[in-house]
């Protein structure tokens, strides 16, 4: 059942290879003398932490929200208002990013938790389109156009204006964040989460007052993405709009798909995915006929949607958990001969 | 002795209808008491209001010593009011160990607890084992609830009831689609039950009715026309009438 630590199983060793690829990357760009990897992975990093804040109620509580680009944005604005308003201290940055965080998710989440179903996700688009549209209305802080952030957040003992320093930060946040969530779906409040998925009636019945479970996890999970976005504005060095559009709220929600909802690291690996085969479509150049080039170069998303439809019914639970369920059928086979 | 539950002229109407039609009953502590009635007599709306669900628009519910009209079902689990239902309703992902755990995790404190596996709290895992070793499921603990069999989900159901040490059951035909060895089992389950939960009682199968209840009452079109003991009910012309009779003629 429940074994400590099986080393041969997928759970196992496909977080431990993934997470330490991430580390040595940076090495290896330095070798190779690309150094756009280091950007290139830390943004995928970004988005494979907010796709797992996601997860958490997506794959888990079974509460498909559709508007978490929202948190990425209250993530990236804090970063960018008060860099502006000459604030550069990083830890000042996060901790108003994380403050204005759990207020913007506890009233949210109050009043989109009170519905279920499709309501919910288009409640959750309705809010995070506010957001989006209460930014462009913010005409001193570049509205449209988004905002300029001269200087990555300052943090005491960490320099972020180094690539690779802010890198490592968002890589330590990202394993971080995956065994704090480890141990978090094993505990009464995971199995709470999960019970409700699985069987909300029931679960009142049995006695246990859901809503308060449900926001708490949907708070848990906006503040994952306000993190992200904390990184994303350090690592782009601007707040954008763009970042709370509602696209980014269905691309969060492919990468979970695509890794594995009702998995822990398939979002990791799904947004690894996701943003590696765009960046090779978006820059495909094979050398072929240039009209055929021309062609691809416009038209790269079509290939793009290609690839997720092929993936989503190729692997109807994700790629890591068709990995996952492979094992776990093979131990049940074991154990019933 | 005091009623552990009492009913006072309860009345839902969904529209025209009139689901429940001023209906009062008590049920002692350890006494089981059943509801019969023709389909669509408003058992399951019953039911559903004592345990919540629905709320009745006039009438008041006690038990217990307190008015739960206007209780929450998430209130009324915690203060003893323990419901199985028509159509199972498991955990289908979880093993039938993680379900009956999960019940017992909901009457053992506030559940904000992130890091602690509760899968190897002993205070979670004792009382489910117990409970499932009671239903006759201590084999089938690991099995996940998904591959188990229709009868083992309504023992299942039970599980989940009683591993919150209810005061009351409210069982909602807990027989429902049983093999007739599988019934006379849970009747035999139940037999062993008596006495020690107060019981309301919602069946169809009439033998397993007049073997359990200490007392039947007699819902048609969502009014009580009838209520006594087993022998009483299967004597009153009215209920031959109304219900006992119909069946008799089917069968």
């Amino acid at each position: 059942m429940d074994k400590a630590t099986n080393w041969s199983s997928p759970r196992f060793y496909v977080p431990a290879i993934v997470l330490l690829g991430l580390a040595l990357l940076p090495v290896y760009s330095m070798v190779a003398g690309q150094p756009f990897y280091v950007t290139l992975f830390s943004r995928i990093m970004i988005f494979a932490l907010a796709a797992l804040g996601l997860n958490l109620i997506l794959g888990y509580g079974g509460l498909v929200s559709f508007g978490h680009a929202l948190y990425l944005g209250v993530g990236a604005y804090a970063v960018g208002i008060l860099s502006f308003h000459g604030i550069t201290n990083g830890w000042v940055h996060l901790a108003a990013a994380l403050g204005i965080g759990i207020v913007t998710a506890s009233l949210i989440g109050t009043i989109v938790l009170r519905t279920s179903g499709m309501t919910f996700i288009m409640i959750t688009l309705a809010f995070a389109q506010m957001g989006y549209f209460f930014v462009v209305s913010l005409k001193a802080y570049g509205g449209d156009d988004g905002l300029t952030i001269d200087n990555r957040s300052s943090m005491v003992l960490f320099d972020l204006s180094n690539h690779t320093v802010l890198y490592y930060a968002i890589l330590v946040c990202l394993a971080g964040v995956f065994l704090v969530f480890t141990r978090l779906i094993g505990s009464r409040f995971g199995m709470v989460l999960r019970g409700v998925k699985s069987n909300e009636r029931r679960m009142l019945a049995l006695g246990f007052p859901t809503f308060r479970y449900k926001l708490v996890g949907y708070v848990i999970s906006a503040q994952v993405c306000v993190l992200a976005g904390f990184f994303l504005a350090n690592l782009t060095k601007f707040a954008s709009p763009s970042y709370m559009v509602w696209q980014v709220s269905g691309d969060l929600i492919v990468m979970a798909v695509l890794g594995g909802m009702g998995t822990l690291f398939g979002p990791v690996i799904g947004a690894i995915l996701y943003l590696v085969v765009e960046e090779f479509l978006s820059s495909l150049n094979p050398g072929w006929f240039p009209k055929v080039e021309d062609v691809l170069n416009k038209h790269w998303l079509a290939l793009m949607g290609l690839f997720v439809i092929l993936m989503v019914l190729g692997f109807r639970k994700g790629l890591y958990g068709y990995l996952v369920e492979r094992e776990q059928k093979k131990l049940e086979k074991r154990a019933q001969s | 002795m005091s009623a552990l539950l009492s009913i006072d002229k309860l009345v839902k109407r969904f529209g025209g209808l009139t689901a429940t039609d001023h209906v009062d009953f008590a049920v002692a502590p350890g006494e089981v008491h059943a509801i019969i009635g023709p389909n669509g007599a408003g058992k399951t709306t019953l039911i559903s209001q004592l345990a919540g669900e629905l709320h009745p628009d006039e009438g008041s519910i006690h038990f217990d010593g307190r008015d739960i009209s206007r209780a929450t079902v998430p209130e009324r689990s915690l203060l003893g009011l323990g419901r199985s239902y028509q159509i199972s309703q498991i955990f289908r992902d979880f093993t039938a160990l993680q379900n009956v755990m999960l019940a017992v995790q909901a009457h053992a404190g506030h559940s904000f607890s992130f890091f602690r596996p509760a899968l190897r709290e002993a205070a979670l895992l004792e009382p489910a084992r117990a409970a499932l070793t009671q239903v006759g499921l201590a084999n089938r603990m690991h099995v996940p609830a998904a591959a188990m069999a229709h009868g083992e989900h309504r023992q299942l159901e039970l599980a989940m009831t009683l591993a919150i040490s209810p005061k009351l059951l409210l069982l909602d035909e807990p027989m429902a689609g049983m093999s007739q060895a599988e019934s006379e089992e849970m009747v035999q389950l139940l037999k062993g039950l008596k006495g020690q939960y107060g019981i309301v009682l919602v069946e169809h199968d009439m033998d397993a009715v007049f073997a359990l209840a200490d007392r039947v009452s007699v819902l048609v079109y969502g009014r009580i026309i009838a209520c006594g003991t087993p022998d009483e009910i299967r004597n009153n012309p009215d209920v031959k009438d109304a219900y006992l009779g119909d069946q008799e003629e089917a069968v």
